[in-house]
C-alpha cells in the first residue's frame, strides 16, 4: 500500500543508490545504498570529506554519472529525462565563463542551445542579471569581473532557463571568506525570491548550516550518508544567526557526524 | 621604443660584424691566389677592400647583397624576368595557394580526428610520418605527377608542395585547440543537453582559435619554404627558388643571395600580416589588448 500520509512533494528521490567505478586497483564504491528524499523548495547541503560521494550524488542527479544500482527520480522522471526537460541548472566550482563571450553572451549560451528566440534570450538575460545583482555588467568580458562576480554570472546562467532545481558543486569553494559570506547571503535571498529547490555541495560546516534546511552528512570508502539533519533555523536568516545557540548546536551535530563517519582511522 | 629596439639592433650589429669578418676571411684566399698567379705580393691593406668588392665572392659582403637586392627590386620594370618583384610574386602566388590549401587540410583533418575516434587512430600517425619524408625528394615527383595528369603550369604542384608542409602545424595546433576545453566545460554543455554539433560550434571551435592563429605564423613560413623548394629541383625558371638555383648554377652568388634575402623579406611581411589578422581576431574575441 502506498504511503498516503506523505503529502509533501518530492523533487529528487533516491532509493538504495549505488555507484561503483571500475579502476585499475579494483572497484571503487563511490556511492553505497544512498537513500534520500529532497522536497520542493528544500535547500539541501551535502557535506563530507573528499571521496565521500557528495559531488558524485549531485552528478547522478544531473545525469552526468549513471548509478549502477538503485533508483533515482528527478521530478518523477529518470535523471536523463529530467535533464532533457531542463529540470536543473548546474553551477560548477569554477565559473567556467567563456572568455570570448561577454557576460550577457555567456548567460545567453544555454538559451541559444535550447533554442529560445532572440527577443526571449535578451529578456531572460536582463532578468537574471538583475536577479544576481549584475545589472549593467552584461557587456563586460569575464576578465573584467572579480572572481565573486564571475561566480554570480555563472549562477545567473544556471537560472536563465527557469529550471526548478539548482545544483551547486562547491560554487564558492575557490572564493575568499568575505566574498563567500556575501554570496551566501545573496544566495539565500535568491532562494527566497525564486522558491527553487537547491542541492549544494560544500566542505564548510558554517556554510552548510547557514544555508540549509536539510544537511546531509556523508563519509567516504564507501561513499554513504551518515546523518541527515533537518535544520530548525527559520528560513529568513541574517548573517548574525551564526552566533545563535541553535546554529552552534547544529554545527556541532554536523561535526560529530563527520567524525563518526571517519571511524577509528582518523 | 629605444628599450625594445636596442637589443634587436645590438644583435643585428653583431651579426653584420661577423658577416663582414667572414666575407673578408673567406674571400681573401682568392685575392692571394690572384696575386700569386701574377707574381706580386699583396698586403692586407690591399686585400681588405678587394674582398668586399669581388664579382663572384665566396661570401658576399652585406652591402653587396643590399645593392644586389635593391637593384633586383627597383632597377627594372616589375614585369621583367630580372626583377625580384616579378619572381617574388610568382613565389607568393604558390605560397598563398599552399597556405590556403594547408589551412583547409589541417583544419578538416583536425576536426575529423577530434570528432571521430577511428580517424584519431588512423590519420594522426600518417600525418606525422608524412613530415618525416624529405620534401626535396617528394617535390619533383609531385611536379611530374601533376604534369602527367594534365595540370598546366607550376602553380598547382608548387601549391601542393607548400600545403604538404603547412598543413601539419595547423593540424597539430587545431587538434590541441579543439581538445582544449576541460572536462568541466564539456560537462556543463551536457547539463544543457547540447548536441555534439553545438559543443563543437559553441565551445570547441572558439576555444581553438588562439591555437589556430599561433599555428598560422608557422604555416605561412612553411608555405613559403614549400613554394621555394617546389621551384628548386624541378627545373622551374620563375620564382625566388629558381632565381637562387640560377645564381648558384651560373656562378652568380650575388643573384642567389639577393633572392635569398628577398625571400626572407617576403617571409617577414607575410608573418607581420598574419600577426595583424591575429590581433584583429583576438580583439573581436574580447581578449584584453
Amino acid at each position: 500500500m502506498k504511503d498516503t500520509t506523505h503529502i509533501a512533494d518530492p523533487v529528487i528521490e533516491a532509493r538504495g543508490l549505488n555507484l561503483t567505478f571500475a579502476t585499475d586497483d579494483g572497484p571503487v564504491h563511490a556511492l553505497k545504498d544512498v537513500s534520500l528524499t529532497i522536497e520542493k523548495g528544500d535547500f539541501v547541503s551535502f557535506i563530507g570529506p573528499s571521496g565521500c560521494g557528495k559531488t558524485t550524488f549531485l552528478r547522478c542527479v544531473a545525469a552526468l554519472e549513471h548509478p549502477t544500482g538503485g533508483t533515482l527520480t528527478v521530478n518523477g522522471m529518470t535523471a536523463d529525462e529530467a535533464r532533457l526537460k531542463r529540470a536543473y541548472g548546474f553551477v560548477f566550482q569554477a565559473a567556467g565563463l567563456y572568455p570570448w563571450r561577454t557576460i550577457a553572451g555567456n548567460i545567453r549560451l544555454p538559451l541559444e542551445i535550447m533554442g529560445f528566440s532572440r527577443a526571449e534570450q535578451d529578456a531572460r538575460v536582463d532578468r537574471v542579471l538583475d536577479l544576481v545583482e549584475l545589472g549593467g555588467f552584461g557587456r563586460k568580458y569575464p576578465w573584467q569581473l572579480s572572481g565573486g562576480m564571475q561566480q554570480r554570472a555563472s549562477i545567473a546562467r544556471a537560472l536563465a532557463f527557469d529550471a526548478d532545481i539548482l545544483l551547486m558543486d562547491e560554487p564558492f569553494g575557490a572564493l575568499d571568506e568575505i566574498v563567500r559570506d556575501r554570496l551566501n547571503e545573496e544566495l539565500l535571498g535568491l532562494w527566497a525570491r525564486t522558491g527553487k529547490t537547491i542541492g549544494f555541495v560544500t566542505h564548510s560546516i558554517p556554510e552548510a548550516v547557514y544555508l540549509s534546511t536539510k544537511i546531509v552528512v556523508m563519509s567516504p570508502r564507501p561513499g554513504r550518508i551518515t546523518d541527515v539533519i533537518d535544520s530548525p533555523l527559520p528560513r529568513d536568516r541574517p548573517l548574525e544567526i551564526r552566533d545563535s545557540q541553535a546554529f552552534i548546536e547544529i554545527a556541532h551535530r554536523v561535526r560529530e557526524g563527520l567524525r563518526a563517519g571517519h571511524g577509528d582511522g582518523i | 621604443m629605444m628599450a625594445r629596439s636596442g637589443p634587436v639592433l645590438a644583435v643585428l650589429g653583431i651579426l653584420l660584424a661577423v658577416w663582414y669578418l667572414a666575407a673578408v676571411g673567406m674571400n681573401a684566399q682568392w685575392e692571394r691566389d690572384q696575386a700569386a698567379r701574377a707574381g706580386t705580393k699583396v698586403t692586407w691593406a690591399e686585400i681588405l677592400p678587394q674582398t668586399m668588392a669581388q664579382a663572384r665572392p665566396v661570401v658576399p659582403a652585406p652591402h653587396q647583397v643590399a645593392v644586389a637586392l635593391w637593384d633586383g627590386l627597383t632597377a627594372q620594370a616589375v614585369t621583367s624576368k630580372r626583377s625580384l618583384v616579378y619572381h617574388g610574386y610568382i613565389t607568393l602566388q604558390a605560397t598563398l595557394v599552399g597556405f590556403a590549401l594547408g589551412i583547409v587540410m589541417g583544419v578538416a583533418l583536425a576536426v575529423g580526428i577530434v570528432q571521430s575516434r577511428a580517424m584519431d587512430l588512423s590519420v594522426m600517425p600518417w600525418a606525422i610520418i608524412s613530415q618525416t619524408i624529405p620534401i626535396v625528394a617528394l617535390a619533383p615527383m609531385i611536379v611530374v605527377v601533376s604534369g602527367s595528369i594534365g595540370i598546366e603550369g607550376r602553380l598547382i604542384p608548387k601549391g601542393v608542395i607548400s600545403a604538404y608542409l603547412s598543413f601539419f602545424p595547423v593540424l597539430v595546433s587545431m587538434v590541441k585547440g579543439l581538445r582544449s576545453p576541460d572536462a568541466m566545460q564539456v560537462d556543463q554543455m551536457a547539463t544543457w543537453s547540447a548536441s555534439a554539433a553545438q559543443v563543437f560550434w559553441k565551445l570547441r571551435l572558439p576555444a581553438s582559435m588562439p591555437y589556430f592563429f599561433a599555428s598560422l605564423k608557422v604555416a605561412i613560413a612553411a608555405s613559403l619554404v614549400g613554394a621555394i623548394v617546389g621551384e628548386l629541383p624541378t627545373g622551374a625558371v620563375e620564382g625566388l627558388g629558381a632565381r637562387m638555383l640560377i645564381g648558384s648554377q651560373f656562378g652568380q652568388p650575388l643573384i642567389m643571395w639577393a633572392a635569398l634575402f628577398a625571400a626572407a623579406l617576403l617571409a617577414g611581411v607575410l608573418i607581420l600580416l598574419v600577426g595583424q589578422v591575429e590581433r584583429l581576431a583576438r580583439a573581436r574575441m574580447g581578449v584584453p589588448a
